[in-house]
């Protein structure tokens, strides 16, 4: 392939798009990598956590005296040896480590056990004994918004179990239905399901001297750090959190978790670390998945196509916890703007407690529901209107530098080349036609890192610090690598800079207590954010090793070259020991925040703002059985605006990984509930694509080249996976005629659209309405001007 | 992560004495081959043993020799991979093959035997579950508790059975014998198993399956259709097995046995008479569609699956059918490809 030329603002690229294995990979799939649950220190405790078996329930006693007398057990604590309450989000801090007064799911955590080794630990656990007083659960969207029977889950929720409202106008939105040609409405429901790493998470905690260190798979060790020094009430300075390599997050390992703060408290009390590994059924338990959303969306287009006003209205299944609840319930609404250019746009949310396992942040973190039903919708409105669906999102594109209705900053923008790119590659495959063939397109776009942190702060994003001397080059950053490759991005990075290779960087990072901060590996911004960081700090030790050889060699700094290991004629080590010699220790510093000027101002408008959007499309091609409802997905082609790829085969990698998992979600992933418990939870149930469901998959780059991400680049990590599924549920609609507006697609639905048919109704499967909600009165804000819309 | 309790493992020399060690430590004791079915089961608690009898190191186990018959006998330490990878099996009892070669995947079996197939536990997604998980939801009959949870009126256990060689073999007439240190016996496949998930084995806890025997397969073919989500690893929600017999172009007889809609593989066989007579030509040209349904229409109807699988129950009824039609159609293109 051949992407856009090897340079930047000028300068000749070495390293950077260059399709390199990742710095990682060598430890990797040789078994070298220790993990989380590979950590193993001297007189180590092993910790079981009691959960609770009612959905809804209040507790009234915990004896743990007959867990104290199993052998091997050490130390038993309850809800009342910590009872801070805590929560990702500063708005909804309704966690607490164990329950001692009520549990609101199966699964919930009541009472943990630190023993000599996993078997006591869970003797421990069989040994305690709990008196519930039951409650009646709520195990529905529909059930929650009836006014609760016995309590609601919450005390702070309300009315019924609502989370959380929001309701929000930009610009006219009755005057842009009246002035439609053509008004369509649908209903759509998406399931719930979950990330399903293969690594289960893991904690491990050491305490000593009034310091606690806790070494777990998170994906944000700063967050972590921060409740754990608030659960423990300790300074912040006397807790590290390092982040273990990672066998995988997707958005799972997001919130500080019941097993980290126990593992803590238990080192601390015992004075011997501690650590808690989870079961894959626990897994399940802890979830913070994606959320089930109905969603019901209304379109007025005038007689061309254009889109004149769109409403659209979303519930959510939060389960049990807040978690990241008031984003993901924005995130529904926040980005339909940023493909189609929306003249008047309302979005009313809402999210609502139920005794379920707590939803959260799953790759696309609340917008691949929306974005499923809003392209399966626009698909229904060209088929009304008899306008190719493809020519009807193309009328509605937005354009690169434009600002949306809702104030979002659009800059590099390449919706049209991603389209341009699919649909030639795929296009021999949408002329073959056969019984049960079909072929399905859809677009969307996603946040290359949330524009604002989770809690207030002012604080540079992500920051990065590069020492260079006898020991090498070693770069310290806060980010940390889950598996999408942010080591190998900043070691391009640093490297390009410092005219080395990858591998000449050292790197430590995701270690609280060694590195300066970065936010986390979330909203995919660790290459647009920790990557700017970095471009900084090496662009700075490059500046200073640079001057020392020019004043050496007598010439202007322009004048000398980096590149391949050398800083003009001298080696790099030979450069790095001139300038060690005239400026003493050499270390540089970057950090990057996010410009002010990329969102609103009106309450809520924190969600959806970001640096850049990266733009994904998706053709499907698939054959479904009318027999069997079975479907068979032949190829996915998918066109990525990444900006700029900084290692090419990095970037193909997340392509394929989100197009499997949006793939799973789209056909089987279910986190299904039944009697109040997860229907399935273990890797032979919770079913997932093999190897043998796993089609082919194209890969095709656009680069933009982002006026503000480093060398141009922008996300991958959960873009890709977005326009994959509508995509299906389109190709499955032109291969059998019918809708399947329900996902997963599974062959019982679309035999039931099938036969709906037949019975002469619609040839549809999907929720026939959408509840009512008590939303809130409006926000009116009012959309940017003429002049504000174009940057 | 789960553990597997503690046990002592046992290994005997020889079948004969694996019979006694079952004989001498009764309920206490498993017997354990490949360890595919029993090994998970045992960290979830479904199954406790305080003894495992292993069975896997025996060579006389291993043996696979034509009979007098023309038939086979196969060792039932034989893995199923060692089946699938048999070309000379295949073109006898392609049937039998497939079925082996559908269970769970590549690396199960390469440890599970084709006798730990025959016994593999019947299955229902309230059962396979952990014990903390069977507890909140209350146990049921199966293990710890005392009623059915998917068919709460239910007398026995309503548990699935979810072999996919079993059918095969029985559409096959295979046999197998039965060892213990009471004797030998040869029963039918079909008479292993009883109507019931729980008691889902009309065989002694302490006797073990040494061989089974497939008869000659002369003038036979025959074909397995599993229906499940996905191409590897998962368990049947509906399993067909048929077996056609035809000299010439005429079909002289056939067999149907389906699987995993029941706690027991069904010998549908009566379902199959209207196929005698018909030639593979016309069934498979498409003359006989209307008698090919009635066929599949009569199979299935003894098919009662339950919500306590994968997917719909109503959908793995009508897969059920779907498959009938289909595994007749593959067994009559094996045999009219033979006679051509």
């Amino acid at each position: 392939m051949n992407l856009s030329p090897a340079t930047h603002d000028g300068q000749a690229l070495h390293v950077v798009g260059k399709p390199l294995p990742r710095v990682e990979a060598v430890g990797k799939v040789t078994g070298g990598t220790l993990y989380a649950d590979d950590i193993d220190l001297s007189g180590l405790l092993h910790c079981k956590l009691l959960r609770s078996h009612h959905a809804h329930a209040r507790v009234l006693s915990i004896d743990t005296s007959s867990a104290l007398a199993v052998p091997g057990v050490v130390a038993v604590i309850t809800g009342q040896d910590l009872p801070a309450r805590y929560g990702i989000m500063p708005t909804c801090e309704d966690e607490v480590a164990l329950e001692h007064e009520k549990v609101r799911f199966v699964g919930d955590p009541v009472a943990a056990v630190a023993a000599v080794d996993e078997a006591a630990a869970l003797a421990g656990c069989r040994a305690i004994r709990v008196e519930y007083d039951p409650l009646e659960a709520v195990e529905s969207i529909e059930q929650a918004l009836l006014s609760p029977g016995s309590e609601p889950i919450h005390d702070y929720a309300g009315p019924a179990n609502i989370h959380r409202l929001a309701a929000l106008e930009f610009g006219d939105v009755e005057a842009g239905f009246a002035r439609a040609d053509h008004i369509r409405e649908d209903v759509f429901f998406f399931e719930g399901n979950t990330h399903l790493p293969m690594e289960q998470h893991s904690a491990t905690a050491q305490a000593a001297n009034g310091h606690v260190t806790l070494w777990s798979s998170t994906q944000n060790p700063h967050y972590v750090q921060r409740i754990l020094a608030s659960v423990l009430d300790l300074p912040m300075g006397h807790v590290r959190v390092v982040a273990a390599p990672h066998g995988g997050g997707f958005g799972g390992k997001c919130d500080p978790f019941s097993h980290e703060i126990v593992v803590c408290k238990l080192a601390m009390l015992t004075g011997r670390p501690v650590k808690c590994t989870l079961t894959r059924e626990e897994v399940f338990y802890t979830h913070r998945g994606r959320h089930p959303v109905l969603m019901w969306v209304r379109t007025g287009v005038d007689a061309s196509g254009r889109i004149c006003a769109m409403h659209f209205r979303t519930a959510l299944d939060g389960g049990a916890y807040g978690s990241y609840g008031p984003a993901s319930t924005l995130y529904t609404g926040a980005l339909q703007t940023t493909t189609y250019a929306i003249p008047a746009y309302r979005f009313e949310g809402a999210r609502v407690f139920t005794n379920k396992a707590p939803c959260g942040p799953k790759r696309g973190h609340g917008t691949p529901q929306p974005r499923f039903a809003l392209e399966v919708h626009l698909d229904k409105i060209a088929e009304e209107i008899g306008l190719d669906p493809v020519e009807l999102r193309r009328r509605n594109y937005v354009k690169p530098f434009t600002r949306t209705v809702n104030w979002l900053r659009i800059t590099s923008c390449g919706l049209e080349e991603v389209t341009d790119r699919v649909l030639e590659a795929s296009r021999e495959s949408r002329r073959e036609r056969r019984p049960g063939h079909g072929v399905g397109f859809a677009v969307s776009s996603y946040m290359c890192g949330a524009g604002l942190p989770i809690y207030w702060n002012k604080l540079p994003h992500s920051e990065c610090v590069i020492n260079v001397g006898r020991g090498g080059v070693t770069l310290f950053c806060g980010a940390t690598d889950i598996g999408q490759g942010s080591d190998s991005v900043l070691a391009t990075v640093a490297a390009e800079e410092l005219g080395l290779s990858p591998g000449d960087i050292r790197l430590v990072t995701g270690d609280t207590g060694l590195t300066p901060v970065d936010l986390g590996s979330y909203s995919s911004r660790v290459t647009f954010m920790a990557g700017n960081a970095a471009r900084m700090a090496a662009s700075r030790m490059r500046e200073l090793i640079v001057a020392a050889v020019a004043e050496e060699e007598g010439c202007a700094p322009s004048e000398i070259e980096v590149r391949e290991g050398k800083i003009g004629r001298l080696m790099f080590e030979e450069a790095a020991v001139l300038a060690e010699e005239r400026l003493g220790t050499l270390s540089s510093h970057g950090s990057y925040s996010p410009p002010a000027d990329i969102g609103g101002r009106y309450k809520g408008s924190g969600v959806g703002p970001s640096p850049a959007y990266s733009y994904s499309a998706a053709v499907v091609d698939l054959d479904a059985d009318h027999c069997t409802g079975e479907v068979h997905v032949n190829k996915v082609w998918l066109a990525h605006d990444i900006g700029r790829a900084i290692n090419e085969l990095a970037v193909r990698g997340q392509v394929e990984g989100g197009v499997y998992m949006a793939l799973g979600e789209a056909l089987m992933e279910a986190q299904v509930y039944r009697d109040g418990l997860h229907k399935q939870p273990s890797m032979l149930d919770y079913k997932s694509l093999t190897f043998l469901e796993m089609p082919e998959v194209e890969t095709i780059l656009v680069e933009t080249v982002d006026p503000e991400g480093p060398y141009g680049a922008k996300e991958v990590g959960q873009g890709p996976l977005l326009p994959v599924i509508p995509a299906v549920v389109s190709a499955v609609h032109d291969a059998l005629g019918v809708w399947v507006d329900e996902v997963p697609v599974t062959p019982e639905k679309i035999l039931k659209a099938l036969d709906a048919r037949a019975k002469g109704k619609e040839g549809r499967f999907g929720p026939k309405s959408f509840p009512d909600v008590p939303y809130p009165p409006l926000v009116k804000v009012t959309p940017p001007d003429a002049a504000a819309a174009a940057l | 992560m789960l553990r597997l309790p503690r046990f002592r493992y046992l290994r005997p020399q020889s079948v004969a004495e694996a019979a006694d060690l079952m004989a001498e430590h009764g309920e206490q004791a498993m017997l354990v081959a490949g360890g595919t079915d029993l090994l998970p089961k045992m960290k979830r608690g479904q199954m406790e043993a305080e003894i495992l009898v292993g069975l896997g190191h025996l060579a006389e186990l291993r043996q696979l020799e034509r009979s007098d018959d023309g038939g086979l006998r196969i060792g039932a330490g034989v893995t199923l991979s060692q089946i699938v990878h048999d070309a000379a099996l295949a073109r006898l009892y392609p049937g039998y093959v497939r079925a082996a070669a559908l269970v769970s995947s590549p690396a199960l079996r390469n440890a599970g035997t084709i006798g730990g197939n025959l016994c593999v536990d019947t299955r229902c997604n309230f059962y396979d579950q952990s014990y903390e998980w069977r507890m909140a939801v209350g146990f049921c009959m199966k293990k710890d508790g005392d009623i059915c949870r998917v068919a709460p009126a239910s007398k026995r256990c309503r548990a699935i059975a979810s072999s996919d060689t079993a059918p095969a073999a029985m559409a096959l007439g295979a046999t197998v014998t039965l060892v213990s240190s009471a004797g030998r016996r040869e029963v039918p496949v079909s008479a292993l198993y009883e109507d019931d998930g729980q008691f889902y084995l009309a065989k002694a806890a302490d006797e073990i399956i040494e061989s089974i025997q497939l008869p000659a397969a002369t003038d036979w073919s025959s074909s397995y259709v599993k229906v499940r989500r996905r191409g590897s690893i998962d368990f049947p929600l509906a399993g067909v097995a048929v077996a056609l017999k035809a000299a010439g172009p005429v079909i002289e007889e056939g067999r149907i046995v389906i699987t995993a809609v029941a706690s027991r593989p069904l010998d549908v066989s009566e379902a199959a008479e209207p196929l005698v007579g018909c030639t593979l030509a016309s069934l498979l040209e498409g003359q006989r569609d209307e008698l090919l349904t009635g066929v599949a229409a009569s199979a299935a109807r003894p098919a009662k699956p339950l919500d306590n699988a994968d997917l719909h129950y109503v959908w793995r009824k009508q897969m059920t059918r779907r498959g009938v039609e289909q595994a007749v159609r593959e067994a009559a293109t094996a045999l009219l490809a033979r006679s051509a």
